[in-house]
């Protein structure tokens, strides 16, 4: 009877516990989608940033044009005169998928806007990321793990800087993606059933189709695998995992029209293919284990390895022939970068040259994962406690991202998952100690040993349940093989004399289980304050606090809208890459270079350009057709990322390919200088006049607030262009390529002399006047 | 006298008004109203004969003396002229609201002047020559002297009035006609930066003349100007077709000159007529765009066997070309007719040169097919040949790389590739069924 009534309040207990469950995850999914919004509270729905603005362009005419003319699209308006095959670089994952949001909205009778969709698609996406966490770290270690997972991904700060509302970025989609498809794999891991590693294939699928990322799957599951082959824990199932992954993976993936044959052919997935040759090899060992005598096998054991390694050998000889036989060693920059922090600065200018490639500062870490830092330890430790298949995937994936963090800040991104579930683990472990043994002593002063033992049977049927539900789990899989199944049992038992054994005094509990709510609730105050204030800023607008209050600068559309009334639907517009996407998608003008740098060659041409002195910029821009030249300029309200400070950029990549552009010539004592100690180079530099052009006259000295200091060169002319825009805060400064002078000037001696000898004549002061001769 | 005055020069507005609508326009290029400055109002008789040829052809010409208050080109924005001829070498500045800005702005909003200079040039015309690369000697007193090629006269003189007969090799800019006669000159020489490819020496100078003030003593130095350095008559074509005749010698326009029998020193050809007037003529004809000027209309382009004109090209599509080039005549647009109109499939740099074939009527064709290379391209006709106005024309058009569904769907040699694949497929079924079901 009791029996019947305890497993009655068990299963009452458990569906309560589903409920509960349930409600808390729908809760994290509507914080993780709120805390977002602060930056359409604050500031206004507005896409944010650079590539936000180019994913927006290609979403509009998605929905516009369908998805075949999206997948044959030729851009004519950015990379002029190459011009851009959009279809086919560009990861369409995000697109699609908001494109396909906006499809059921509006079918449903719910007429958003493409850019409201936008907006939100990178919001919406963190609250499915959660889930996916949740998931994910509930196979790792139990639903309470996953619960506090899930709390943690939803509101760390790493993840919210990249999806913020607005922030419409393929990453926003891309980290769901990738701890779906990390879910999928443990899952197929932990049943070793084909239809979830069908579904894994499919997301790793989703997970190409969104983001350059997808190399880290597809080498973190070929090492995990060969971890778990090397530390003997070989199982079929980890064969299911992972030999349908590799052949669905990859053939799916080459139909990204972006990775095409590179699935194949480039050394990113050569890891996987390693692998998949290697459990090949391992599951042989294994079955011939399987039908021979052990003398017989020993036998055979020798046989097999030697021609296995022969094998080995042939395949790594003809890989590391062919890697070899390629200049780059079949790598690209940007994974070479990876593996040697110092490979990009050293050899690919355009790669270091951007901020989201550099190494990331200690403080950086503690900004964007907070306390999650100190927990991961803790957490790995509760990895091992016991160690699972699950757990050490786990473990091995928080050891990689934070390697991969340390080398490109943007990276922390993939860390920001990993540490979260550790902390999940770590945090519900600790809990669950805690709570354990409060609850033990509680309940052993004031009640009678009955209920005492009530409760502790409660305890083991808990966890006897939660044995059991592993080991149905286990029993799908390990049909086959029943020792697997014994030697699970065993730790479990272990493990439950241990837990028994965790009991802390009462006093310590309490004030642990105190001290880490107390931490938790830092944790959810500084996640709001990066989320309110850190993150939120679309950075085409800009606000600044002073004494006399808020100011606006809103100088960047103010430009690209002066650019869209005033100029003709087919002139060209320079910039510095940078500004290449808004410049497209904002003011709907051709741009020579953009944020996509697939062409450096072409970047360099107007890196030259803008460390040219006057006339040779203007042929190099009258030869790309270019009309207009637009800088954005920092100084007058101390705006630190202008084009003044990417300068050192500029020469740099433009040196590289064209070498009559020395870095020496704008250095003085090592240092990129604009004051008076500037060398002649700079001062002539189209880009420092371009800059600087007018600037004395607002506040007669010329004081750059950015530099602090006062510039070198503070009175002169453009001779070869027209300033013909300059935005309320001298943000952005657009200039105009004068036309080719109409007639040429004779010797200008003649009028000089002329003034001489006639200076007393009152006439010759207006004849002699000097003319601009580019008017 | 200011009533007859006022009564006159309604008439001549009334009279213009017609002319008005149909002045100096793309459609018709040759210019209408002239302003005349003149030094003295005594170079209206001494000059006539080229006055009275302008007026023959057509041009009203409005009189003014250089220090006339009221003088002006511009009038609430819009210019009461279409050409400017400055015969008043010696004015230091001008009456009225003109100066040398007003008169290089007047050239660069295309339209035309004839700028004489004359010993004792005044910096004002000097500048004006100076900004339309004309360079005059520095010495304010030096003239042109030649004492091989001077013209034989009854007294010896100092060998100033020059015979010249080094002409441009130009039948755009002197008419079809050769001139057989000397032109007879007398006055100041110039010299052109060589590096400047828009000025032209429509007249040069003999290689024993120089520049030198004929009353001083030569000194141990040698002239600043010498030889064939020296031009005489000038001629600018500005970018924007405007063109410009300058001119050392204002003696030159003259009646006595136009009317004057010449022979060179040293020839014995003696003409009745000197060639001045045939000169003077023939170049104001050009300069007053009255030939030389071409105009390119209807650039199409569409792929063979279409008319409509696509929006972009595929690469290696196959395409048509044309563009039609009239000729102003003077009075009608005739088809220009030529073998060396060539257009430009550009990228950066011509992907594809082709010479236009032409029908006789103005029209150029070509077909050609679009290089296997995508990006955006243009169509560039670039037709510059001397005297003519230059044609530049540039149209963009997008070519874009294959569609998917564009690509060959089965290639022969892959053949062994599908049938490998495909007995994989069928021999895996045959495994599967023979596995499972053979026990």
């Amino acid at each position: 009877m009791a029996a019947q009534e305890t497993s009655q309040s068990a299963t009452f207990r458990h569906a309560f516990g589903n409920v509960l469950s349930f409600a808390v995850l729908l809760l994290i999914g509507v914080m993780a989608f709120s805390i977002r919004l602060f930056s359409v509270i604050k500031y206004e729905s507005v896409i944010h940033e650079f590539d936000p603005y180019f994913n927006y362009r290609v979403t509009q005419f998605l929905t516009k044009s369908g998805v075949y003319d999206f997948w044959n699209w030729f851009d004519d308006r950015t990379w002029y005169p190459l011009g851009r095959v959009i279809g086919g670089t560009v990861y369409p994952g995000l697109t699609l998928t908001a494109g396909t949001l906006w499809w059921i909205l509006n079918s449903i009778n719910i007429p958003l806007s493409v850019e409201t969709v936008c907006v939100f698609t990178a919001p919406v996406f963190s609250a499915f990321a959660s889930w996916a966490t949740y998931l994910l770290t509930k196979e790792i270690k139990g639903a309470g793990a996953g619960l506090t997972a899930a709390a943690l991904l939803a509101m760390v700060p790493s993840y919210i800087s990249r999806s913020v509302a607005g922030s419409y970025d393929n990453e926003a989609v891309a980290i769901f993606a990738l701890i779906f498809t990390f879910y999928l794999y443990i899952k197929t891991l932990n049943t070793g059933s084909l239809f979830y590693a069908t579904l894994n294939a499919i997301a790793y699928f989703y997970m190409v189709c969104s983001w350059g990322g997808y190399t880290f799957i597809i080498n973190l599951i070929p090492m995990h695998v060969l971890l778990c082959i090397v530390t003997g824990r070989y199982s079929p199932r980890l064969y299911i995992a992972y030999a349908p992954l590799v052949v669905l993976g990859t053939l799916l993936a080459a139909l990204v029209p972006v990775v095409g044959f590179n699935a194949v052919m480039t050394s990113e997935h050569f890891a996987s293919f390693l692998v998949f040759i290697i459990i090949h090899v391992v599951a042989l060992v294994y079955y011939i284990k399987g039908i021979l005598t052990p003398q017989m096998f020993k036998v055979a054991v020798t046989l097999v390895v030697s021609v296995g390694m022969v094998l080995c050998v042939a395949v790594l000889a003809v890989l590391i022939a062919l890697v070899a036989s390629s200049p780059t060693k079949g790598w690209s920059g940007r994974s070479l970068s990876l593996l040697d922090p110092t490979y990009a600065s050293k050899y690919i200018p355009i790669i270091a040259s951007v901020s989201e490639h550099q190494p990331p500062t200690w403080p950086s870490y503690f900004m964007d994962i907070n306390v999650l830092a100190f927990l991961v330890p803790a957490g790995i430790i509760a990895c091992f406690l016991p160690l699972s298949d699950a757990s050490s995937f786990a473990v091995l994936y928080i050891v990689t991202s934070v390697y991969f963090s340390g080398v490109m800040v943007r990276l922390m991104l993939v860390l920001a998952p990993a540490a979260c579930i550790m902390s999940g683990i770590a945090l519900s472990e600790a809990f669950d100690v805690f709570t354990r043994s409060i609850k033990f002593h509680l309940v052993g002063t004031t009640q009678n040993p009955q209920d005492n033992a009530g409760d502790a049977t409660k305890v083991t049927q808990n966890d006897v349940k939660s044995e059991k539900s592993e080991d149905t789990v286990k029993e799908r899989s390990s049909r086959k093989s029943k020792k697997d199944k014994e030697n699970i049992e065993k730790p479990s038992l272990v493990s439950r004399v241990e837990k028994r054994l965790l009991v802390l005094p009462l006093e310590t509990s309490v004030m642990a289980v105190f001290l880490l709510v107390l931490l938790g609730a830092f944790y959810v105050v500084h996640c709001v304050w990066a989320a309110a204030e850190a993150y939120s800023a679309p950075s085409i607008v800009l606000t600044s606090r002073s004494h006399d209050g808020l100011h606006v600068f809103d100088d960047f559309r103010e430009a690209y809208a002066w650019l869209s009334h005033n100029t003709e639907v087919d002139d060209k517009v320079a910039s510095w890459w940078d500004y290449g996407y808004q410049t497209t998608a904002m003011a709907n003008r051709t741009v020579i270079v953009d944020n996509n740098t697939w062409n450096n060659t072409h970047i360099a041409t107007v890196g030259t350009a803008m460390s040219s002195p006057e006339k040779a910029a203007w042929d190099i821009f009258n030869s790309l057709d270019v009309k207009y030249v637009l800088v954005v300029f920092g100084g007058l309200v101390g705006y630190p990322s202008d084009d003044i400070n990417k300068f050192l950029w500029m020469v740099r990549i433009g040196g590289g390919v064209f070498p009559h552009i020395k870095e020496p010539d704008y250095l003085r004592d090592g240092q990129y200088r604009i004051d008076s100690q500037a060398t002649p180079t700079m001062l002539n530099s189209l880009m420092y006049k371009l800059s600087y052009f007018r600037f004395v006259e607002t506040d007669g000295r010329g004081y750059d607030r950015v530099r602090n200091t006062e510039i070198g060169k503070k009175h002169f002319k453009l001779t070869h262009f027209e300033e013909v825009f300059t935005t309320h805060h001298w943000m952005v400064r657009i200039y105009k390529l004068k036309s080719p002078r109409n007639r040429i000037r004779g010797k200008t001696k003649r009028s000089k002399s002329s003034l001489q000898k006639s200076g007393t004549s009152p006439s010759s002061k207006r004849s002699t006047r000097k003319r601009n001769p580019w008017q | 006298m200011a009533a007859p005055k006022v009564a006159f020069l309604l008439l001549n507005l009334i009279s213009i008004l017609p002319l008005l609508v149909s002045s100096f326009s793309p459609d018709r290029p040759t210019d209408r109203r002239i302003l005349v400055v003149l030094d003295d109002l005594s170079l209206k008789s001494s000059h006539s004969l080229f006055f009275s040829s302008l007026k023959s052809r057509g041009f009203d010409l409005d009189f003014k003396l250089a220090d006339d208050p009221a003088i002006a080109v511009k009038r609430y924005g819009q210019y009461m002229y279409d050409g400017l001829i400055l015969l008043s070498p010696s004015t230091e500045r001008f009456g009225g609201s003109l100066d040398v800005e007003g008169v290089l702005d007047f050239v660069d909003s295309g339209h035309d002047l004839i700028v004489s200079a004359d010993a004792n040039a005044s910096d004002l015309i000097r500048n004006i020559a100076a900004e339309c690369g004309v360079d005059f000697d520095e010495d304010p007193s030096a003239v042109i002297v030649d004492h091989s090629s001077y013209a034989v006269s009854e007294t010896e003189g100092d060998h100033t009035l020059i015979a010249a007969d080094d002409f441009i090799q130009s039948d755009v800019i002197l008419g079809n006609k050769k001139i057989e006669a000397t032109v007879l000159f007398k006055g100041i020489g110039h010299s052109l930066n060589p590096a400047n490819s828009m000025v032209l020496k429509a007249l040069s100078a003999s290689p024993s003349s120089y520049s030198t003030n004929p009353s001083s003593k030569l000194s141990s130095q040698p002239p600043s100007l010498y030889g064939t350095a020296i031009s005489l008559v000038s001629v600018v074509q500005a970018r924007n077709a405007a063109r410009i005749m300058i001119s050392g010698s204002l003696d030159m326009f003259s009646n006595r000159l136009f009317r004057a029998g010449v022979q060179k020193s040293g020839s014995l050809n003696k003409y009745e007529k000197s060639g001045n007037e045939q000169f003077i003529t023939e170049l104001s004809k050009w300069i007053f765009h009255e030939r030389g000027h071409l105009k390119a209309v209807n650039l199409r382009h569409n792929k063979v066997g279409e008319s409509e004109e696509p929006s972009m090209y595929r690469i290696n599509d196959d395409l048509e070309f044309s563009v039609e080039i009239f000729e102003w005549s003077g009075s009608s647009w005739v088809p220009h007719v030529s073998k060396d109109v060539q257009v430009q499939f550009y990228m950066m740099s011509p992907y594809v040169l082709k010479t236009l074939s032409t029908n006789g009527k103005g029209l150029y064709h070509t077909s050609f097919k679009v290089p296997d290379v995508y990006g955006v391209f243009q169509f560039k006709v670039e037709y510059q040949k001397l005297g003519y106005t230059s044609l530049s024309l540039s149209k963009q058009i997008p070519v874009r790389p294959f569609k998917h569904n564009e690509y060959e769907r089965f290639i022969t040699t892959a053949f062994p590739y599908y049938g490998a694949s495909f007995s994989m497929m069928a021999g895996f079924f045959i495994f599967s069924g023979v596995y499972l079901y053979n026990k």
